[in-house]
């Protein structure tokens, strides 16, 4: 399934905002950087951008790899390139770090003006809405008035959602893949533990620990372990590590014994090395608070009732951490609206990840209805 | 069930003209096992329907998208339940009712989130069937049953009495009916010698 090239090598870019952002939780950011990328070219009628919304642990590096560094390739590089699903022979496509990020966005690790000092605990609660307005600015600067897809799996399904309730008029089309409307209590939960193990290292200080010169590595490594485990389906863990054992025979001790944990170990400690604990936190909270029902009394239907994209809906059957039922939930709330809805539920094995693997009927569905939009003139 | 195009090919589409002509402009419907989306958008192009389709089969998912329809993958057999109490003007079950293994619920279903609803479905008593059942002793195969009985997916087929018969017992109300064969309205002993029945109905009182 490896249809289409890549978009090669390509490079990040950065954007200074100077106006203030009054975010949900009052706070307000007074200038900002956002970084980004781009790729294929927008088109003259400036009709055929679409913006790619990432989830907890990505980053604005969404497609191609970096000049210096030809092994990082962007997380949706199997989405997005020449001849792939998001073809970017038709499409002008924007990766974006969000606020809060550590990849190159303003966050709680970068210099606060007022200080000095890194932002640390000091940096606003940001949600998906103030992510999304930001998202906007940026577009208003690219001379984007109206995407022709806003997507994103997971969290970034969230932003695209928010996007089409938030900026009816800007997006045509959404692209909601592996999402909930809200989180369930057992995901706040998952998010709670994740937080706990972080603000409880000694290392964390309170969020303050650049001050310090220390990493609360071990809070993030244990976030990051948990995180892992519910993206993945039961099924898929069985089959990819089983019950292996390491060394041949179990050791009687609490080291590593099985390949699971070793695989854990292995992905904690290479996350706790370049993502920021503070980071983590902002994103999960994040996660828990998108809620747009809330303020139309628990009404879906009534939050959406006032977008005006086509949407499409994706969900895989195995995954439990944002489950094909939660997106039915978006689909229903939906056709009450009588909104232009498709849903696709693939019967994938993958679990919560499967929106980044290659599964030839997702990317199938995908590239169709990407083609329906770029004949749509975009 | 994504014979609906096919059949639909055969039969020069005059179902799809008969579907059209009960459904009103503008209105909101529901194709249930909607195959690859050829009746919605013969709808969409004839009376500008806001239409939706409803498939389980990956295929048709993706033809329909293809195709610009609406298309919610979900299974028939388990109900409707993603769908809200009168949340269409027309459901149409089009040449799937008699592959589907809840039938009885399927109807009830229909008129529960449309207001009206259309089934097309090929007349067992057509008299073809019944030459080849009574007096050749095996069972039917037409061009409306294009199967042999090992391979069929058809297992509720019934004859157009059966339909209007069953209709009466549960208070439903037919509004219309067309038989047809070969692409024509049959009127003389249509239970005979029609092929295809198309029925419009609803909820009594």
């Amino acid at each position: 399934m490896a249809e289409g090239s890549s978009v090669g090598a390509v490079v990040a870019q950065r954007m200074h905002f100077d106006e203030p952002l009054h975010c949900r939780s009052g706070a307000v950011l007074d200038a900002y950087d956002l970084a980004y990328e781009t790729y294929g070219a927008l088109n003259a009628e400036r009709s055929n951008a679409v913006l790619i919304c990432h989830a907890l642990n990505a980053s604005h590096h969404v497609a191609g790899w970096y000049a210096d560094d030809p092994k990082d390739i962007g997380w949706w590089d199997n989405m997005i390139g020449p001849g792939k699903p998001v073809d970017t022979n038709h499409f002008f496509v924007i990766g974006v770090n969000n606020l809060g990020g550590c990849f190159g966005s303003t966050g709680p690790a970068s210099i606060d003006p007022k200080t000095g000092q890194a932002y640390g605990s000091r940096f606003p609660v940001v949600t998906v809405e103030d992510w999304v307005a930001a998202q906007a600015r940026l577009a208003d600067r690219l001379g984007i008035h109206q995407f022709a897809a806003v997507m994103g799996g997971s969290l970034g399904a969230m932003q695209a959602i928010q996007w089409a309730i938030g900026y009816p008029e800007r997006v045509r089309n959404a692209i909601v893949i592996a999402a909930a409307p809200k989180l369930s209590a057992q995901n706040i939960a998952f998010n709670e533990v994740a937080r706990q193990a972080i603000t409880t290292d000694p290392d964390f200080h309170g969020g303050d620990f650049y001050a310090h010169g220390v990493l609360p590595r071990r809070g993030l490594r244990l976030a990051r372990m948990i995180g892992h485990i519910t993206y993945l389906s039961d099924d898929a863990m069985m089959e990819k590590f089983g019950r292996g054992l390491r060394s041949g025979a179990i050791g009687f001790h609490f080291g590593v014994d099985f390949e699971i944990e070793s695989y854990l170990r292995h992905q904690g400690d290479k996350f706790s090395n370049y993502f920021d604990a503070n980071t983590y936190l902002l994103i999960t909270r994040a996660l828990d608070y998108f809620d747009p029902a809330l303020e139309h009394d628990g009404s879906l239907s009534a939050a959406l009732a006032g977008t005006q994209a086509r949407f499409l809906v994706v969900s895989f059957t195995s995954d439990w951490r944002f489950s094909p039922a939660r997106s039915r939930e978006i689909v229903q709330a939906l056709l009450d609206d009588k909104r232009d809805v498709s849903y696709a539920e693939i019967d994938a094995p993958h679990g919560h990840d499967a929106f980044l693997l290659d599964d030839p009927r997702y990317l199938g569905v995908l590239r169709a209805y990407f083609e329906n939009i770029a004949e749509g003139g975009a | 069930m994504n014979s609906q195009a096919v059949l639909a090919a055969q039969s020069g589409r005059t179902d799809f003209d008969v579907i059209a002509g009960w459904v009103a402009p503008h209105a909101t419907v529901l194709d249930l096992g909607c195959g690859d989306g050829a009746l919605l958008r013969h709808l969409a192009r004839a009376c500008e329907v806001h239409g939706y389709g409803v498939e389980i089969s990956d295929e048709n998912v993706l033809a329909c998208v293809k195709a610009g329809v609406n298309i919610i993958q979900s299974n028939l057999e388990a109900g409707l339940a993603g769908f809200e109490d009168g949340a269409f003007d027309c459901v149409i079950l089009s040449q799937t009712l008699q592959a589907m293994r809840n039938t009885e619920e399927i109807i009830k279903e229909m008129l529960r989130v449309g207001r009206e609803a259309i089934v097309t479905f090929p007349n067992f008593g057509y008299w073809r069937h019944r030459w080849q059942i009574g007096i050749e002793g095996h069972m039917p195969v037409s061009e409306r049953l294009p199967y042999e009985w090992y391979n069929t997916p058809n297992i509720h087929l019934c004859t157009i009495v059966d339909f209007e018969n069953f209709c009466r017992q549960r208070g439903i109300e037919i509004i219309a009916r067309q038989v047809l064969h070969e692409g024509e309205e049959v009127r003389w002993l249509p239970n005979l010698r029609g092929s295809l029945a198309v029925f419009r109905f609803r909820r009594a009182g």
